[in-house]
């Protein structure tokens, strides 16, 4: 069992600094906050001269999880079996409050927590405490 | 085009990390949610990882007069805390642990071809759509002062 833990401790900070990785490269490199739910927002409603590369880091996630699927295809399980409707209510709430609240696990939790913005580390305790008390109800 | 392919490659390599993690998982998040039940509190190791390394390289990165393929920094440096911001961080919050996805994993998660993901990232995308037209509404509830 403490083996078990372990690994997956050993997984996470790893895929954690991979991430860290990536979002060093993109403020190095282009300047940019990675966020995810801002950065789809751009591709949904593109501003001038402000569409390709959001485009291509969106495709960029979806070939890594090609590449997942294919060389670690159970990192992609899904095993919780709830219906089809609660995963779309879901995705509406996540669409609608990341960007009411602008930005979420990735340009709040990563980027703005590591440049020790007041916003985003309040915007992480509070999405943090809403996610607890959401699985606490559904228990 | 530089910036494409590196936007593309970050994006690769973020996917990567999300999937190492067990962030697009969502039995892990949740359990990670769970703190009142069966906690998994391995992810929180994502954030240490990811914090940690990018936090180290932040202040030396914006000694820089401009990033390396373009002119200038797209960095926030508001700090006012105001309603929208904490309304949407609890709206997403709920939507996190309704269903164990967040717009990264979601995404990602596509690849996996599951009907979970893919409404998902639909619904996702229609919560951002609804966003965008709603918004005469939005400046009502909330004004800009």
């Amino acid at each position: 069992m403490i083996e078990i833990w372990q690994w997956d401790w050993t997984m996470a900070l790893s895929g954690g600094i991979l991430i860290g990785l990536a979002v060093t490269f993109m403020l190095l490199l282009q300047g940019r906050v990675t966020g995810i739910s801002g950065i789809l927002y751009g591709t949904l409603i593109p501003r001038k001269n402000d569409w390709d590369w959001r485009l291509c880091f969106v495709v960029g996630l979806i070939v890594g999880g090609l590449l997942l699927k294919w060389f670690e295809p159970e990192t992609l399980e899904n095993t919780v079996n709830y219906g089809p409707w609660r995963f779309a209510l879901a995705g509406g709430l996540v669409g609608y409050g990341t960007l009411l609240g602008n930005g979420c696990t990735s340009g709040h939790g990563v980027c703005g927590i590591s440049r020790f913005s007041l916003r985003s580390i309040v915007a992480t305790l509070t999405f943090m405490a809403f996610g607890v008390l959401t699985v606490a109800l559904f228990r | 085009m530089s910036k494409n392919i590196t936007a593309l490659t970050m994006g690769i390599l973020f996917a990567i990390g999300l999937g190492i993690s067990g962030m697009t998982q969502p039995q892990k998040v949740i359990g990670f949610l769970d703190l009142f039940g069966q906690w998994d509190p391995s992810l929180a190791f994502v954030m240490i990882g990811a914090i940690g390394v990018h936090a180290s390289m932040y202040r030396w990165i914006r000694k820089r007069s401009s990033p390396v393929l373009a002119d200038q920094f797209h960095v926030p440096n508001r700090s006012d805390l105001t309603p929208p911001l904490l309304v949407g961080a609890a709206l997403f919050g709920v939507g996190w642990g309704v269903a164990g996805f967040c717009p990264g994993p979601g995404l990602t998660s596509l690849a996996s071809g599951n009907l979970a993901s893919l409404v998902f990232v639909g619904g996702m995308v229609g919560g951002m759509l609804v966003f965008k037209i709603s918004e005469p509404l939005r400046n009502k509830v909330f004004p800009k002062s």
